[in-house]
Formats: structure tokens, sequence, C-alpha cells
């Protein structure tokens, strides 16, 4: 029998999705329970699987005997408004659940680079935080619990549906981020907002370092906004760098916030919507994508850095939290430069979205502090003991 | 080895002073805040550098013997306790703030700093550190990193994980690991957000570098008088669902109440509420605070609040926020011991559990007081006894087991800030399957495959379903490209490719 027809026989032809270019068989199981069992088969028969959300961000082109594709795992079983949580299936689009938590007076505080339909999972497993990660935090603050599937199969629960939860090791954090290399998330629990009441972006044009300065100003002035991008002329569309200031919450927080801001000038909501959007949307577009983290005050300094050696065409930047997403075409040989150079400055290069050829060769990770690459293989070994999970963690 | 000569090495790398084998000394260590578990170490040993806590673990790892960190001993889950067989490393004297980086809103300091001082060193700078557990003013940020401490201004700044960028971790072999960065970005996995609330089963953080937060410019402070317990949950959830995130949210009961109002920290709550809410909300501006904490007046009054006061000055804020934070002090009036309980439920149903913990208290004949982080739906029924008396001693643990499980039943969890360590232990299978426990301990093997750090903690082993041990770490994944693990050189980060 084929990979085709013994998942076939496994799951039923439901699961079974047209294979993309590369012809790999592309399964969809309906359930968390299909998930491991799929997992569990594949690591009996010695298939390699690659994990895809909506195929939106990674592209779908590491070499595997199977597709695993969560995008039937699009349910949400539950949106507590009072306690501002819900439970969603790894494979929902965002788009989608926001607009479901939004008829609910919810918000998840969530904007990841990508195209709206990217799904939790992708989130998630990516840590991709955008513009809003000033204000709300990276992605993993967002969790509560996630459940996830090993490479062997095996389903595994962590943390929980509360606020606050101790109970055993925090293995949601290791999944945020992980790149799926221990495990597949199928079930996430979220920490939510109520929706906010008010909402309102202000943005300002100017040269790179004179709109830095800006952002240093705002953050030490106390303001607290949501989200204090540094956006590349490309990126935002317009002639000049811009410093974007997103204040949510309370009408009446908001309207202090916004006296404060000076010189900016506010978009109308739809204008607003767009630039966030575009944004967002930018980064999907270029072949490879990747994000630095330094401390707030060298932020600058990485900016230089950046421009000198890949270019700055398309970057955005949160500077008073030492957050870059750099995006563009570029070669494996500059940006192994580049990780070996940053790793010198103690800041750390996540690759976040490449073809494979590039991802295989620099890594997601790529490089790790002393001691620590031993642990980061013994987990891998631990929640993916027969290697089925196709992941290019650590490049060549 | 025997302990007369195991303490004679000690001595050698941490000078005389600092080895206790005498049981009077010893006997100091044999509890932590929680008086229903008591272990007595073998040996305690007091490292004062790091190179001296590198060179304790690295000679009981050439002996096999199991350890337990300990910072100042505030725990309430048993977890700073060492078994018999074990030595215990009391972290204390590592107490140097080592740097405050305020440009970058961050410090570095030894695992053994008190909570409180770091605060307190960072205010000139215009700076604090959020985390505020109950016990700040002993409690060490070793220990609030090892059981991912909150406090009631974890509501609106997040609790310890969220505020540590990197650790310096000796493993359990005595080999020292770098997690984080020094702007919080993982390398990698997020192995510190994995380290954070390990309760010291993956080794021991000898630097802590952490996220340090501006103090607010505007503060208000109110105090919401209730006749009834369930119109202040129902409060709770309507500040909440109305997106207002005040800085603190805290609750107290009518118990609680009286034992602070009759101790020295008497903070004028009213004697005859049925719960008293302390809700405090900051910012930056003083008039959009005032507003905000005018629409939470509202909201309150709407629920159903007696009155609702503003402190007027900062020494009523103070006053109103000692009475909180030494309640747990105040309720050793009422009894001999007192069970601290730690446990979550969604906010929603906090009404129905404070009512059912009531019943279950009634029908132990116990006396419960409830003082705790009512935003967050972190409970703290406190169970006074007297533990020379065995049969209210099994009462207590009855009443316990039956509030957890009341707790779990609403969809909450066993644990919101106090951790498993021994005293929870018990409860894990009801909240995790035997799979995910096996997880567990999978994980733990991979920072420390002997179990030798701080054993028979956080993860009940015979409830785990078996896990291959991640073996031949020479073995390179199917499908991974290659991991680079190596011995790599110290002080530099390691491309692994």
């Amino acid at each position: 029998m084929t990979v085709l027809e013994k998942v076939t026989a496994l799951l039923g032809e439901g699961a079974v999705l047209e294979a993309g270019t590369d012809r790999v068989p592309r399964i969809a199981p309906g359930s968390p329970d299909a998930v491991a069992l799929l997992l569990g088969t594949a690591n009996q028969e010695g298939w390699r699987v690659r994990v895809e959300g909506a195929g939106t961000w990674l592209p779908s082109d590491a070499p595997a005997d199977l597709a695993l594709t969560t995008r039937r795992l699009d349910r949400v079983p539950a949106v507590e408004p009072q306690d501002l949580t819900a439970t969603a299936e790894a494979g929902i689009g965002l788009d989608q659940l926001r607009q479901q938590l939004a008829d609910r007076g919810a918000w998840l505080a969530v904007d990841p680079p990508g195209l709206a339909g990217r799904t939790l999972g992708s989130i998630v497993a990516t840590a991709t935080a955008g513009p809003l990660r000033q204000g709300f935090g990276p992605v993993k603050d967002h969790l509560l619990g996630v459940t996830f599937v090993t490479g062997d199969g095996r389903m595994v629960q962590s943390g929980g549906r509360v606020m606050k939860n101790v109970a055993g090791y925090d293995l949601t954090r290791l999944q945020a981020g992980g790149f799926g290399a221990f495990g597949v998330i199928v079930l996430v629990h979220l920490r939510l907002r109520a929706l906010p009441r008010a909402d309102v972006t202000h943005v300002l044009e100017g040269s790179r370092d004179e709109l830095t300065q800006v952002a240093e100003d705002i953050a030490a002035s106390g303001l607290t906004p949501a989200a204090l991008e540094l956006v590349s002329p490309a990126l935002a569309r317009r002639d000049r760098w811009v410093l974007a200031v997103r204040l949510v919450g309370s009408p009446t927080l908001v309207a202090a916030d916004e006296a404060g801001l000076g010189r900016f000038a506010r978009l109308r909501a739809e204008e607003a919507h767009g630039f966030w959007m575009r944004l967002s949307e930018g980064f999907a577009v270029r072949p490879v994508t990747f994000r630095i983290g330094g401390v707030p005050a060298a932020s600058d300094e990485l900016l230089d850095l950046l421009q000198h050696q890949v270019g700055d065409e398309w970057i955005s930047a949160a500077p008073a939290a030492g957050a870059i997403r750099w995006s563009g075409d570029t070669t494996v040989d500059r940006l192994q430069r580049l990780r070996r150079t940053l790793a010198a400055l103690e800041v750390p290069l996540t690759l976040e979205r490449a073809p494979w050829p590039v991802r295989t060769a620099v890594g997601h990770f790529g490089a790790y502090r002393e001691g620590a690459g031993p642990l980061v293989a013994g987990l891998r070994r631990t929640f993916d003991p027969g290697g089925a999970l196709v992941v290019a963690t650590d490049g060549e | 080895m025997s302990s007369g000569a195991l303490a004679d090495d000690l001595r050698a790398i941490v000078g005389p002073r600092h080895v206790r084998v005498a049981v009077a000394e010893r006997v100091t260590y044999a509890m932590d805040g929680l008086p229903t578990h008591r272990r007595l170490p073998d040996v305690v040993v007091l490292p004062g550098t790091r190179e001296e806590v590198i060179a304790v673990i690295r000679l009981l790892a050439v002996l096999g013997i199991p350890f337990v960190p300990r910072g100042a001993g505030t725990g309430l889950s048993g977890g700073a306790l060492a078994e018999e067989g074990a030595v215990l490393i009391v972290l204390t004297r590592l107490n140097r703030i080592l740097k405050v980086d305020a440009p970058n809103r961050s410090a570095l300091v030894e695992p053994g700093v008190v909570n409180a001082r770091l605060s307190a060193a960072t205010r000139p700078y215009g700076l604090h550190y959020a985390p505020d557990p109950s016990s700040q003013s002993a409690c060490t940020i070793g220990g609030n990193v090892a059981e991912n401490a909150g406090g009631p201004h974890c509501l609106k700044y997040g609790v310890t994980a969220n505020h540590i960028l990197a650790l310096e971790v000796v493993l359990a072999s005595g080999e020292t690991v770098v997690l984080g960065s020094p702007g919080g970005e993982p390398w990698g996995p997020d192995l510190v957000g994995l380290f954070v609330g390990s309760e010291g089963n993956f080794g021991v953080a000898t630097r802590i570098s952490v996220r340090l937060t501006p103090l607010p410019r505007a503060v208000r402070t109110l105090l919401a008088d209730f006749g009834a317990l369930r119109a202040a949950g129902e409060g709770v959830s309507a500040i909440i669902a109305a997106g207002i995130v005040p800085a603190a949210l805290e609750m107290m009961d009518q118990s609680c109440i009286q034992a602070v109002e009759d101790s020295v920290y008497a903070a004028g709550y009213p004697r005859d509420a049925a719960a008293v809410l302390l809700v405090e909300l900051d910012g930056r501006d003083d008039g959009a605070v005032g507003a905000e904490a005018d629409a939470v007046t509202t909201i309150l009054k709407d629920a159903g609040a007696r009155g609702v006061r503003s402190a007027k000055n900062e020494a009523e804020r103070e006053r109103l926020w000692q009475g909180r934070k030494k309640a747990f002090g105040a309720m050793g009036r009422l009894s001999r011991d007192l069970v601290v309980q730690d446990a979550v439920v969604p906010r929603s149903s906090l009404p129905d559990v404070l009512e059912t913990i009531a019943g279950i208290a009634a029908r132990y004949s116990l006396v419960v007081s409830n003082v705790f982080h009512a935003g967050d739906g972190n409970l703290h029924p406190n169970i006074s006894f007297d533990a020379t008396d065995e049969a209210m001693r099994v009462r207590v643990e009855l009443a316990s087991a039956e509030i957890m499980a009341a707790c779990i039943a609403a969809g909450g969890t066993i644990t919101g800030e106090h951790g498993i360590g021994l005293d929870k232990l018990r409860y894990m299978p009801l909240i995790f399957d035997a799979e995910s426990l096996g997880a567990m301990l999978a994980v733990r093997r991979v920072f420390d495959p002997e179990e030798r750090v701080n054993p028979g903690k956080v993860v009940p082993v015979h409830a785990c379903r078996e896990w291959a041990r991640a073996a031949n770490p020479g073995a390179t994944p199917r499908g991974s490209t290659g991991v680079g693990p190596g011995a790599p050189p110290r002080g530099q980060p390691v491309l692994a490719q």
C-alpha cells in the first residue's frame, strides 16, 4: 500500500485533500484524535510529516512523505466573554476567530504578520507577534494552555483555561515559538480582552533617526500605547519612515494619551485599519522574514546593522521593546553572517519564514547560548523520538 | 559517603560557618510557610557565590546525592523541603543586585535578592519590579522564579514569567547554561518560559535578568464595602467585563476583615461587611485615572456595594494595602496554625465557588477565611486549625481536597501561584492525564536525567505514563536538519551551523 492508501484507510477519504504541486499527499485530520492517530502511524511507518496550517505563511515546500494540515480543526468550542477566555482549535483562521470573538464583545490582542486567514496554530507555533506586542506582550502572554500531539502520536495537555496556573511545568511556553519541533498544536486556550471602546492610530513621518528618538521619548513619558511601531517607507507605502502609535482602551484613557502625543496626525478609522492590515500582509509577500530581539537602547544600532548587511527596505520595529522584523530577498550566506554578528551582540535572530532551502540551511533557531543546544536537542528527541516532524530548527 | 565526610567536603567549598549539620540548626529548614509538611534535611549548605554554587552542585553530581534549592523558605507548597538523604542548598547569601540598567528597564540579580529590596533599589530610577507576592518583604527573586510567583498587581502587570528576560542556570550535572537574552527574545524555543515555575526541578538559577516596570504616575485606591459575598464577586466580573483592567483587584471576606481589624495591621475595613474589594487603578494621567476610578465606583455601586471610598493620600493607601498584605499574619490571631490554600477558578464562577467553600467549611467545622486575587479568579481559602489536634488535621486535609475538587469542577486549577511542591502532588492526576504527566516527567529528565534536583516534587511519578528517556544524545532526529549540540564554548552565543 502507498502512504496515501494507508492514510485513506486510517482516516477516510474525507481527510485527503488535493496534493500540492510537489505531489506530497495532503491530509487534513478532522479532530485532535485523528491527528494523534495519523502521527502515531507515521512514527511507526517511518514517514516524514510536514505540518501546515492554511498554507499562507510558511511555504509548503519541505520534503516529506505527507503534509498534515490543521485546516479542518477550525472549531471554537468555547468563548466565555465574562471570563475573557476562549478555546479554539489550531486550524481556525485568525480572521474568523476575530469575528467570532467580536460578536461576543471580546478581543484577542495579537496582530501577527501574514494574511488575515493565517491559522491560530501557525501564529502560536511561530510566536509571531506584531505591533501589539508593545502593549500586550508576546504571543505566549495570550495563552492559557495548549493541547498538542507529539511526533509519535501522544496527546499532551498543558496549562488550563484560567487566568493563572502554575500546576506542572509550563509546556505551553515551549510550544509557543517551537516551530512545531516539539509537536503539533491542536487546541489553544486563549486569554482575551474586552473589545476596546476606543481604538485610534496616530502617525508621524520623518527620518528613521528622528522617529526612533520620538519613540524613546514616548516610552519615557509614561504613555502606554498598544503599539509604537517604526515602519520603513516601502512597507508603510509612504515617502518617509513612519512612527505609528496605536492607543486602545476606554475613551477617557485614550483621549488623555492622545493629548500627550503632540504633532502626530490621527488616521481615520478605515485608514488605520488599512495601515495595520498592509503592515501585516506586507510580511507575507517577500520570500524571507526574520525577527531579532535586542535591548531597547540598541534599536538604532541594530537597524543600522540590518541596513548595512541586508538592507532596510521592509522593516517594522518596536524601538521601545527592542523588537525588529525584517522581510526581503537575501541569501543563506548573508543570513548566516548576520546571525553570527548578532549573536556576538547577544541578539537572537529567529528565521520566521523562508523557502525550504534557506530554512534548512539557516534554521529557524540556529544559535543558542552556552549549554542550551543539548537541552533543545533533548526536548526535540523527547517530543519527536522518531524524527517524524520535518522542521528546520538548527540549520546546517 | 557519610554525612560527616560530605559536610567536610562542603565546608572546603563554602567555609566552615556555612554548613549546618546539627539538628538544632537543620530544624530551622524543616518547613516552609505551610505548616502541614515537615522534612529534616541531612545537611544544609549556604554558598556565598555562584562559583560556590557550581562547586557544590558538581560535588553532589560526582557523589550522586540529591539536593534541593531553597530561598527564604516562604513558599506555601512544601516545595523547598529536603527529604532524608538530600542536601539543602540555601541561596540567601547570593543577594547582590549586580546591575540596574535603567535605559533598558532591566536588572541583573542573584537569586537570594529579596523581592521588595529590588523594587526599593530601583525606585530612584522611577522603576520597580512588578510581581509583588504578599511575602515580598522576605521572599527571594530566585524563589519567585522557581514558583512563578504572582501577587496583587499581577492582574495588570503579569506574573513572574512575564518579567524574566534571561537566566544563568546550573544544571544537576554542574554544567552552566544561559537561557534567554538581555532583550528577552529567546534563542530558539522559550527555555526561560519553561524554566520559570519548574519549582527547582530543572536546576538552580544563579543569575536572573528581570524586566523592570515604570512606577505609575497616578494611582487611585478604592475600598468597596459589600453586604453580601456574592455581590462582591459579581462586582469583580462587572469591572472586568467593562474592559477596565485595574492594577489590582483584591477581595477579603468577613472572617479575614475581622482578623485584620483585630490586629496591629488594622486598616479601617468595615467590620460589618460581608466582603470588601480593594481596587487599585493606575496610569500616566491623573485625570484619566480619576475618571476610571469614578467608572469603577459606579459599577461597584450598581453591583450592590454599600459604599466605595477612595484613599485620600499615600498614607491611607499604604494602610489599606498593609491590611491586605499582612492578612495572613493577622490570621495568626484566629488559631495556632494556618493552611494558606491556593486555587484558580473562572472569574464568573467566583460567587458560586465561594458559597461552596463556605459550605465545606461548615460541614467540617472549620474556620475558612478568604483573601485573594479576585481579578484573576485566584482564590486563597485559608483554613485555621491546630496542628496538635490530629482529628482536626484530618478534617483540614479532607476539606482542602473538597475545595480543590470544587475549583476543578468549576473549570479551574489547583494552584495559581504557590506551586505543587509536596502538598498538591496528589491533586495533579485530577487535572492532567497520565500522558501529560508523563510528558512533564520526560521534560524534567532532559534537564536532570537522574532526577536529583528537588526529588519527589511537582510530578507524581506513579501517575505518569512512561515515556522513553531522551537517550542517545548524539542522534539526529530524522526530520531535523542537523542539531549541533556539541560542547559549546563559554560566554558566547553558539551558532548551530
